[in-house]
C-alpha cells in the first residue's frame, strides 16, 4: 500500500486520482501508524515551503524516520522541494534535509528562441532522462512533463542523480538518492508518461517490502 | 523546452457542456466528464472547466461535477466560475482542480488574488479577464464582468499588470468580440498584455481556422491557446492542431 500524505496542502485528490487509475493501493493519510506500516509513502503539495513546513509539523521527523529505514519516498512539486534543506521563497525555511540543495527563485532571462521567460514555469517542458534513474524505466531518453513553479532546486548533493529540464537555465526536473525520490513536476497530471513513473513507484515499492 | 499548450475549455451549465456566440445563444455540446477523458486521452495540455452560470460557491452538484471530470482527466485542470473567497479555492483544489480561476470577484474585491496566492501559491491562481474593444479600430479594452453581463471602464491591460502584483499567475484573456465568432483571436489584445506582464497569457475566443491558433501564438505572444467549439463539434481534433502548430516551427507536445 502506498500512503499519500495529506497535510492540507494542495491537490492530493489529483495525486489519488491518478494512483486509483493505475490499479495502485492508495491510502490518504496524516497518521503516524499508516504511514509506518505503508510499502512506500507521497509526499504532495502546493504552495509555499514555509507554509507547508508549519502545517506538515511533527509530521516531518516521522517521515525522516521511515525515510532513514529505507521506506521509498517520492516528493511532488512543493513536496521535491521539502526534500531539501532549505528554500528561500518568502523568506528562509529549513526543509526536510533529506537531499543536499537549496531552493531559490527562477531567475529572469529568455527562453531558447529568445522571448520572455514567464514565470511560473507554467506548461510542458522537455525533461532529460537518465536511463539510472529508476523513476523513469522504459520511457526513452527525453519526455514532456507539466510543471507549475516558480522556484528551483539547486542540487548540490553529490550522491544524488538529477534530471534536467532548460527553462533559461538547467533546473533540476526530478531526483534520486537511494530511497528518496523527486519530481519537480507533476506525473500525476503528465498524461500516459506521467502514469508511468506512477507505476514504477509503486514497482519500486512492493520491491523493497519483498 | 516548454511547449506552447492547447487547452480545450468545457463552458459548463446544467451539467452539460454548452457553447454559445458571444457569450450568447448556447447550444449543447457534450458530457463534461466524457469530453474530458477524451481530450485527457487525445493529447490536450490542460483542461478548463468553467462553470457559465457562476454557481460553483454554492452549488454541491457542481463540486460533485468537478470531482467526476477530475477522476479521468491525467492534466493539469483548472476549474471556475463564480469564486468569490479564497475557502472555495481549497475545496476545489482537494476536489481534482490544479488550478483555479477568478474573474468577477477579482474585480470586486482584488485582495482575493492576494489571499489566494498567499494560501496556495501563486501557480494555481487564474485570472481570467473578459476584454471588450471600447471602439471597434482602437487598440483600447475594458474589463467586462458577470460573464461578460456588464461593462466596466477598466483599462484591461492595467488590470492584468496590477493582478499580476498581487499575486496571479497566469492570464486567461478572453476577447467578448471574437468569442465563438470562429473569426481568429484578438492578437492585438493577446500581444498587448503579454507585452505588460511576466506570467503566462492564455488566448481565448475566436478560435477557428488553424492559422488564427498559430497565429496567436507566434504574433499574440500567447504561451497557450484555449478553444472550445472547434474542438468540441470535432472540426479540429487535439492532434491536428499540434501537427499544424509544429509545421509552423512552434513547439508543442506531440
Amino acid at each position: 500500500m502506498v500512503v499519500v500524505i495529506d497535510y492540507g496542502v494542495g491537490n492530493v485528490r489529483s495525486v489519488t486520482n491518478a494512483l486509483r487509475h493505475i490499479g495502485c493501493d492508495v491510502k490518504v493519510s496524516c497518521e503516524r501508524g499508516d504511514i509506518e506500516k505503508a510499502d512506500g509513502i507521497i509526499l504532495p503539495g502546493v504552495g509555499a515551503c514555509g507554509y507547508a513546513m508549519k502545517v506538515l509539523g511533527p509530521l516531518a521527523e516521522v517521515i525522516r524516520d521511515v525515510a532513514a529505514g529505507g521506506k521509498p519516498l517520492l516528493g511532488i512539486c512543493l513536496g521535491f522541494q521539502l526534500l531539501f534543506d532549505e528554500s528561500f521563497e518568502h523568506g528562509e525555511h529549513k526543509g526536510l534535509g533529506l537531499i543536499r540543495g537549496r531552493v531559490v527563485r527562477i531567475p529572469v532571462g529568455t527562453t531558447e528562441a529568445g522571448g520572455k521567460l514567464t514565470i511560473p514555469h507554467m506548461g510542458w517542458n522537455l525533461v532529460k532522462l537518465s536511463e539510472q534513474m529508476l523513476l523513469f524505466s522504459g520511457l526513452g531518453r527525453e519526455k514532456y512533463f507539466p510543471f507549475a513553479n516558480s522556484y528551483y532546486a539547486e542540487v548540490t548533493d553529490d550522491e544524488a542523480i538529477v534530471a534536467y529540464t532548460r527553462y533559461g537555465i538547467d533546473m533540476a526536473a526530478s531526483v534520486q538518492k537511494g530511497n528518496i525520490f523527486g519530481c519537480q513536476f507533476h506525473p500525476e497530471k503528465g498524461a500516459a508518461d506521467g502514469l508511468s513513473i506512477l507505476r514504477n513507484f509503486e514497482r519500486i515499492c512492493k520491491k523493497t517490502v519483498n | 523546452m516548454l511547449a506552447k499548450r492547447v487547452i480545450p475549455c468545457l463552458d459548463v451549465k446544467d451539467n452539460r457542456v454548452v457553447k454559445g456566440i458571444n457569450f450568447l445563444n448556447l447550444r449543447d455540446a457534450g458530457d463534461p466528464v466524457e469530453l474530458g477523458a477524451r481530450y485527457s486521452d487525445e493529447g490536450a495540455d490542460e483542461l478548463v472547466f468553467l462553470d457559465i452560470t457562476a454557481t460553483i460557491r454554492s452549488n454541491k452538484t457542481i463540486v460533485e461535477l468537478v470531482e467526476k471530470v477530475a477522476e479521468n482527466v491525467f492534466i493539469p485542470f483548472t476549474v471556475g466560475g463564480g469564486i468569490t473567497r479564497a475557502d472555495e479555492i481549497g475545496l476545489l483544489l482537494r476536489s481534482g482542480a490544479d488550478k483555479c480561476s477568478i474573474n468577477t470577484a477579482a474585480v470586486q474585491n482584488p485582495q482575493l488574488l492576494a489571499e489566494s496566492a498567499e494560501r496556495f501559491g501563486n501557480q494555481c491562481v487564474v485570472l481570467a479577464i473578459d476584454a471588450k474593444r471600447t471602439e471597434p479600430d482602437k487598440k483600447n479594452w475594458h474589463v467586462t464582468i458577470k460573464a461578460g453581463s456588464e461593462p466596466t471602464d477598466i483599462d484591461a491591460i492595467e488590470w492584468a499588470v496590477k493582478a499580476q502584483t498581487l499575486g496571479a499567475g497566469e492570464i486567461l484573456l478572453t476577447s467578448m468580440d471574437a468569442d465563438g465568432t470562429k473569426a481568429g483571436y484578438d492578437i492585438e489584445l493577446t500581444a498587448a498584455v503579454a507585452d505588460a506582464v511576466d506570467i503566462p497569457v492564455i488566448a481565448s475566443g475566436g478560435a477557428g481556422t488553424l492559422e488564427s491558433l498559430a497565429d496567436v501564438l507566434e504574433y499574440g505572444k500567447a504561451d497557450a491557446v484555449l478553444a472550445a467549439s472547434i474542438f468540441h463539434y470535432e472540426q479540429y481534433s487535439i492532434r491536428e492542431v499540434k501537427e499544424y502548430l509544429a509545421e509552423r516551427n512552434i513547439p508543442v507536445r506531440l
